[in-house]
């Protein structure tokens, strides 16, 4: 079982991250970058089929098995905690980075994971260590964090009972494809869906990453929403609620971020929109299509840290977030301008990026069933992230007005991360073969069509134009938009704070009723017993003796008679 | 959209980008080529898998549209659902 577990591509990271306090600051850059690369030969090296099997408290485990979906998540991890570490080589804080490493590596180990007990093992330590990485950011983030882990150890708990149901019913712990027939099974779809950010409980997202550090968000952005749609794919494909889901966190991501003042949480918003078309993707289930939630879950994690990763280097070098205080910045941070670009484009799927050639195997999964609406919503919603994160976000960071900012562009290794992914983002958009040839059903899509070239540009330059027809309206506020989240936020406050006064309002009647009650009994105790009482006052001597007599005559005359 | 195609550095006041004349310029450009782009329906063959799809210029005038609602769709929950952004006193 050790050795088993040593030999994981999970462990290099782990273990790396949990030495990695004890290296010193300026040492910290080799093993940051080889650890990841470490990870990446791992993943390949691993032969396809089932791992070897551990015995572990009478459960057969299954700590490693390998297939083409498993090593495509594994490997696109191994980038981005690649990339990742690249970009936040100056954070100064360990912790951060620390967690950030487990984080990655727990999350290969739980796309590789070959039964449930595993699985769930790496997903408690995501979910600890991705807290470590909100937390890390300081007071700030301390409510959002514990509010996260909150979240977090609910969909746990779900799945662990779920888990508990599925063993004591099948006797079996493997991790195969099922559906949601028993309860036990519709817990474990519950706790995946949870991780997914899936509405109504989505909030948890958009409510803790933004507060994590300018570094701590790109790492958050890939690992827990991703390794859930991986279960997903695995465990749940084709089934069918999944569409309707995913459609609702695809609209809810959009009109939520437009209406977002803060740049990283419009990306947070963006998110749960992107993974909406994943859990799209598999809930239609056929082949096409989870090809598409795969491949989509590969350029997402790429290009969507390229976006936190030009949106962090803004944060780090202005210490702003809000578009209403940013605008102009491309006068003088014309990299992350262009890299942050780049992302927009790759996210809105526009032709010769990686996205375009990812999101459109979803539409075509449900043109191909002749889901009319499905695919009438998916365009719709195409054009919709373009506007939500495609212009919104460069525009009002970049352009928009002139906030009288002149920041530089970040230091060298942030730049170089951000150019690494806008090369990975263009790369795989112009050769998507090398992402086909990773995917776990055999491929027979070509995206580059003319008349879906024709169409997608026509879907997307037309809903930029609705943008600035209609840039009055989405004029950014100092505002929030209200959540889920609220009810435990406000009314759960006030619940509280009710109950506080309930309770207060009650102990005070008690404890007078009770200090009533004690006068009362004192004060007949003094009144039978203080010194003027029947009991406690002083009598004379001449009655005393008289009852004593009274008494003893009394004594005589019954023993006399008895 | 065209107003990110290029950036560059400049005078800190008076960058050539954010000109009136250049922004004119811009919004010209793109109406030609907007405009050339849902001509190019007349040539390419579509083949549309339902049948709306089929329509001429589908992507332009859906795309449009879809985009216009969710505007106004947000505009109309962000009447009822704004709040300012220190609502939760952080």
């Amino acid at each position: 079982m050790v050795t088993e577990l040593l030999f994981s591509p999970a462990s290099p990271l782990i273990l790396g991250g949990l030495v990695l306090p004890l290296v010193r600051v300026n040492l910290r850059l080799a093993p940051l970058l080889a650890l990841p690369v470490l990870a990446l030969l791992m993943i390949w090296q691993l032969p396809d089929g089932p791992g070897p099997v551990a015995d572990f408290l009478g459960l057969q485990l299954q700590p490693v098995r390998a297939d083409a979906l498993s090593k495509l998540f594994a490997t696109v991890f191994a980038i981005m905690a690649f990339g990742g570490a690249l970009f936040a080589l100056n954070q100064r804080n360990t912790q951060e980075l620390s967690a950030a490493l487990v984080y990655a590596g727990a999350s290969i180990g739980a796309v590789f994971a070959g039964d449930l007990v595993t699985l769930f093992i790496y997903w408690e330590v995501m979910a600890i260590a991705s807290s470590m990485v909100v937390w890390s950011a300081g007071a700030a983030a301390r409510a959002a964090g514990l509010r996260y882990i909150s979240i977090h150890l609910l969909g746990g708990v779900l799945l662990m009972a779920g888990i508990a149901g599925e063993v004591a019913t099948t006797r079996s712990t493997a991790f195969d494809r099922m559906q949601p027939d028993s309860i036990s099974r519709a817990l474990i779809l519950a706790g995946f869906l949870v991780n997914a950010g899936t509405v109504p409980i989505s909030a948890w997202l958009p409510d803790a990453y933004p507060r994590a550090s300018w570094s701590g968000m790109v790492f958050l952005s890939a690992f827990t929403t991703k390794t859930a749609v991986y279960v997903l794919i695995r465990g749940f494909p084709g089934t069918e609620f999944l569409v309707w889901i995913g459609l609702a966190m695809v609209f809810y991501g959009i009109i939520y971020a437009i209406l977002e003042n803060d740049m990283r949480r419009i990306l947070a918003y963006s998110i749960v929109n992107q993974v909406g078309f994943m859990v799209t993707g598999v809930g239609i289930g056929t082949e096409m299509a989870l090809n598409g939630a795969a491949s989509h879950a590969f350029t997402h994690i790429i290009y969507k840290a390229l976006l936190l990763m030009s949106a962090g280097s803004v944060l780090l070098m202005t210490g702003k977030q809000k578009c209403s205080d940013l605008g102009g910045l491309f006068r003088t941070m014309p990299l992350t301008t262009v890299c942050g670009i780049i992302g927009a484009l790759s996210i809105s799927s526009f032709p010769l990026t990686s996205g375009f050639i990812s999101k459109s195997m979803i539409s075509q999964g449900a043109a191909d069933e002749h889901m009319a609406t499905v695919w009438l919503l998916l365009a719709a919603a195409s054009a919709g992230v373009f506007l939500h994160a495609g212009i919104k976000f460069p525009w009002f960071v970049f352009f928009q007005k002139d906030s009288r900012l002149r920041p530089h562009d970040p230091p060298w290794n942030m730049r170089a991360a951000m150019v690494l992914f806008s090369a990975l983002c263009i790369g795989l958009g112009i050769a998507p073969s090398y992402l086909y040839a990773l995917l776990p059903n055999p491929v027979e899509f070509v995206p580059y069509t003319a008349t879906h070239v024709v169409f997608q540009l026509q879907l997307l330059l037309f809903s930029g134009l609705a943008f600035f027809l209609m840039l009055g309206w989405l004029k950014r506020t100092l505002t929030i938009t209200l959540d889920v989240d609220w009810v435990w936020r406000k009314a759960g406050v006030w619940l509280l704070a009710a109950a506080d006064r309930a309770a207060d309002a009650t102990g005070k009647f008690v404890a007078q009723w009770m200090l009533l009650a004690a006068r009362t009994f004192s004060g007949r105790l003094f009144e039978h017993h203080g010194p003027e009482g029947v009991f406690g006052r002083t009598w004379r001597t001449g009655s005393m003796a008289f009852w004593m007599t009274l008494m003893l005559g009394a004594y005589l005359l019954l023993s006399y008679a008895a | 959209m065209a107003t990110r195609k290029q950036t560059g550095s400049g005078q800190a006041d008076d960058h050539w980008l954010v000109r009136q004349e250049t922004i004119r310029w811009l919004w010209i450009g793109s109406a030609i080529g907007l405009t050339f782009l849902v001509a190019l329906d007349l040539i390419v063959e579509h083949h549309p898998y339902f049948d709306i799809d089929g329509w001429f210029g589908f992507g332009a005038w859906f795309g449009f549209i879809a985009c216009v609602a969710l505007i106004g769709f947000a505009r109309l929950l962000g009447v009822f659902l704004k709040r300012p952004d220190d609502y939760y006193g952080d």
